[in-house]
């Protein structure tokens, strides 16, 4: 429950500027309140209790939370002429209490203060935004498989949190607009829409350079724009117009854009894991600080194709990141057994085995930008996975030097002390017994494996594998209503507990970076852009005959067949 | 799948969603999980699975969810499925049915609007078939269900909300066999699965301008019927054949090879075979429109064939 007793004007402190809160409250509201961590219980300010000296305590409460509207267990007293500070506190509600609190503040705050609402919500509208760095935590620490994981806090700027939200809620109108061109037939055959999953999108983008490659299966509306596709052009290549990405040849399926390093956009499931390690061979091959991101789902995590590409990426060290969205939904079907068991194992991430992998919350925009981060730049941190044994601590007798890692030995998992036993130079140590099965003195904890510099080396070069959990609203496809296999009411949970637009919309709030009537008009301004583009979409024709011969070869070459002196052309293959 | 304990189905969405266009409804909740098998997303390896199953003895239905998809089986259907029977002397007998719906659709995008019977019609051992109508479609089956050799059962997109009364009474129909849809005079059309919809329409046409089509669907795809293709070019002289295949290397392409082969001295004048163009199929409706043969072109050849 959370409780907001409406103070009277004769507060007695200072006039509230525009920009900022009481800094007391704003503390107080940050720390205990608004950080992202799992709500506290009620909370009942003491002083309010000890301005009523009669009786027990039980009904001095009781006259302390008089009149007070009770929601969602936070009770605070703030000075009302800021809206925005009612914003922010309002902001720590669930969407379900918001809409009946919402009208009885706005009453309220009309009722007490009207004369003050106005100038201060005109005062808000446009600002720069300052560049300080903001520390956000993400909602879970990250899993790791044979490796370190990244540290959960991330850091940020106001700029980069308003640019999130401002892409995210592009491509959630976006999708919802496709949605509704589907339905009108405007779009035809195959659709699938990627709301729920924008954070992934979002967190990669913000993580890599254009020089980056992106390459995923046919949910790639949303990576199409995160890329520098323009609206016009996504709903131009949907309904199949000529200036669509693909000049209206490719469809829904077939997303492109050279230029950014989008590589599609591919209708046969797991069929684009391999083109991905073919991206990263030519980044090896020509030398390039790069990498690819190569993206499946988690009904794509069962295909062949994937393990043979992760092998050879392996092995042969291929700047090659592998994706997983796992949104837990395979096609039509849901996991678990009683509807069709999918895989045996649902830990994608550690399906790599040798190669490491990470776990993130993908709807977490930061979690996932702090993953392709660490992915990217994974083998070029200086330190390895494990951590240094100095050389004075290391066995006697061990006379293997190592120059380049300042004569240290190295242990896989950090924080062991090496045992006391003798190694001799060149032997590998995978298949030595455990230290405590030898004789003589345990150090005080046991090294799990030992490895040598080669093998360190191998695990650095490896780029780990990321499983985004992530979760998509709409069904499969646009014929599957997504509601066969899993209840309504799960979509509902997931939508109030893990969106990721949400989650942007809270921490711009709660760092007072916007109003609540700000990050309304943006959304209202996106959906007039998106509108927009649709309508001009609309109006770019349908691809001229010609195009139907253009592009199967190129120009030049495939089609004609000459005569023996190859001058004279024979024939024209149909 | 009643009267054969060994009968079993297996595919993507087949068991509990019923299959993507409704194929296997119910089958699940009648025969359960394992006569009706949910797998995933790896056609190479349960079409290879299928294969071993009826090795043994079992007859599984292989459903690709889309023909395009089995691609990815290529290996197991040729190698496998094709060959085992021959290259083990006859000693196992692979009663597997693969079936699933191929051809455009409506905007379905390239890879999904692919027409597979011309990729698969070279492998040695395996038999293929069209249906195109409901009657056609569950004799078919029954005759692919109850053949000891390897059945691909092309099945189309478009062709699944057909509604037809078909008899109460058992049937099975012959796999080898092709159908007459129209006797006719004048010149035979010869074509199967949607197409023969589109070469309706345009009898009609036709029949108002004064032609006699004889419309015969072919629908054993491999072997073709030569028998009732032969006897009708000896009555009309003339060919014409409508498919959906690309021009290359489709089965209109073996087909006009085969009469050109064996009826040449029947013909008045060259075979000509209608197919769609040699592009992957767009995404844009107008564009898709073209690569697929339409009714007035049709009609057209007919007219050009009858001069």
């Amino acid at each position: 429950m959370d409780s907001i007793q409406l103070m009277d004007h004769g507060h007695g402190k200072h006039e509230i500027t525009a920009v900022s809160t009481d800094p007391n409250f704003s503390g107080y509201l940050h720390n205990n309140f608004l950080s992202i961590v799992p709500e506290k219980s009620g909370i009942l300010l003491k002083r309010n209790k000890c301005k009523n000296e009669l009786g027990d305590e039980f009904s001095a409460t009781c006259q302390a939370m008089d009149g007070l509207q009770l929601v969602n267990g936070l009770e605070c007293k703030i000075p009302c002429n800021s809206s925005k500070t009612i914003g922010a506190a309002l902001g720590i509600q669930s969407r379900k209490e918001r809409t009946r609190i919402n009208p009885a503040i706005e009453m309220a705050l009309t009722h007490r203060s009207s004369n003050l609402l106005k100038p201060l919500s005109a005062a808000v509208l446009r600002r720069t935004f300052s560049t300080d760095t903001i520390t956000v935590e993400t909602s879970v620490p990250f899993t790791g498989h044979n490796c370190s994981p990244p540290p959960r806090t991330v850091e940020t700027t106001p700029a980069e949190l308003m640019s999130f939200f401002r892409d995210m809620a592009t491509m959630r109108r976006m999708e919802i607009a496709a949605d509704s061109l589907y339905k009108a037939k405007l779009i035809r055959g195959f659709c699938h829409l990627y709301d729920g999953q924008e954070a992934v999108a979002i967190g990669m983008e913000a993580a890599i350079t254009s020089k980056d490659c992106i390459i995923t299966a046919y949910r790639d509306h949303c990576l199409f724009l995160a890329r520098g596709g323009t609206l016009v052009e996504t709903f131009a290549e949907l309904m199949g117009r000529k200036d669509g990405c693909s000049k209206g040849k490719g469809g829904s399926m077939h997303f492109y854009k050279k230029e950014s390093g989008f590589y599609g956009g591919h209708g046969i499931v797991g069929a684009q894991v391999p083109l991905g390690c073919g991206l990263a061979f030519a980044q090896k091959y020509s030398k390039e600080e790069h990498v690819t991101f190569a993206m499946y789902g988690d009904g794509a995590a069962n295909q062949g194709q994937l393990f043979e590409a992760l092998n050879m990426a392996a092995l042969w060290d291929l700047p090659a990141i592998l994706v997983c969205e796992n949104n837990h939904l395979v096609l039509q079907m849901e996991w678990g057994r009683r509807n069709g068991e999918q895989r045996k194992s649902y830990a994608y991430y550690k399906r790599g085995d040798y190669v490491p992998g990470l776990k993130v919350d993908g709807m977490d925009a930061f979690a996932v930008k702090q993953a392709c981060k660490f992915a990217k730049e994974h083998a070029l941190k200086n330190g390895p996975i494990g951590s240094p044994v100095e050389r004075e601590s290391s066995p006697k007798g061990c006379r293997r030097k190592w120059p380049k890692w300042g004569n240290h030995c190295w242990v896989a998992r950090d924080g062991c002390r090496p045992s006391k036993e003798v190694v001799e130079v060149g032997t590998s140590l995978v298949g030595l017994p455990e230290v405590g099965q030898v004789d003589g003195g345990l150090p005080e904890w046991r090294p799990k494996k030992w490895v040598w510099p080669e093998e360190v080396v191998e695990l650095l070069r490896w780029w780990p594998i990321l499983e985004m959990d992530t979760y998509r609203y709409h069904g499969h496809s646009m014929s599957d209503p997504g509601s066969t296999y899993r209840k309504r009411d799960e979509v509902t949970g997931v939508r109030q507990e893990r969106d990721p637009l949400e989650r942007i919309r809270k921490l711009i709030l709660s760092h007072d970076l916007a109003t609540e009537k700000e990050l309304k008009d943006t959304e209202k301004e996106i959906r007039k852009e998106v509108d927009e583009a649709i309508a001009k979409a609309k109006e770019s024709p349908m691809p001229d005959p010609s195009e139907l011969f253009n592009n199967v070869y190129v120009k030049g070459f495939g089609v004609e067949v000459f005569g023996a002196d190859r001058k004279e052309v024979k024939s024209v293959l149909p | 799948m009643e009267r054969d304990a060994r009968v079993c189905v297996m595919g993507e969405d087949v068991g509990h969603y019923g299959g993507s266009y409704k194929v296997t409804k119910d089958l699940a909740n009648k025969y359960g999980d394992l006569r009706v098998l949910d797998t995933p997303i790896a056609e190479n390896s349960f079409t290879g699975m299928a294969i071993g199953a009826a090795m043994t003895g079992l007859r599984p239905i292989v459903e690709g969810m889309n023909m395009g998809f089995l691609l990815l089986a290529f290996n197991q259907i040729s190698n496998n499925c094709g060959m085992l029977h021959y290259t083990s002397g006859g000693q196992f007998t692979i009663p597997v049915v693969i079936r699933g719906p191929g051809g455009v659709g409506r905007q379905l995008g390239a890879e999904h609007s692919q027409r597979l019977e011309s990729y698969f019609q070279s492998i040695p051992g395996i038999q293929m078939v069209a249906c195109s109508t409901p009657y056609n479609a569950k004799g078919l089956m029954k005759a692919a269900i109850r053949s000891e050799n390897p059945v691909i059962l092309f099945e189309h997109v478009l062709l699944y909300n057909l509604k037809e009364r078909i008899p109460d009474e058992e049937y099975v129909l012959n796999l080898e066999e092709a159908e007459m849809v129209r006797p006719g005079e004048h010149i035979t059309i010869l074509t199967y699965s949607r197409m023969r919809y589109h070469v309706m329409q345009a009898a009609k046409t036709l029949v108002n301008k004064g032609y006699d089509p004889e419309v015969i669907d072919i629908r054993s795809l491999k072997p073709f019927d030569l028998h009732t293709i032969g006897n009708s070019v000896k009555k009309t002289h003339r060919v014409l054949i409508v498919e959906e295949c690309m021009r290359t290397g489709g089965i209109g392409a073996s087909l006009t090879a085969a009469i050109n082969e064996y009826f040449h001295d029947y013909l008045d004048a060259p075979v000509v075979c209608l197919s769609s163009q040699d592009v992957p199929t767009p995404y844009a409706g107008t564009l898709e429109e073209w690569t697929v043969v339409q009714p007035t072109q049709i009609v057209t050849a007919v007219e050009q064939l009858c001069r």
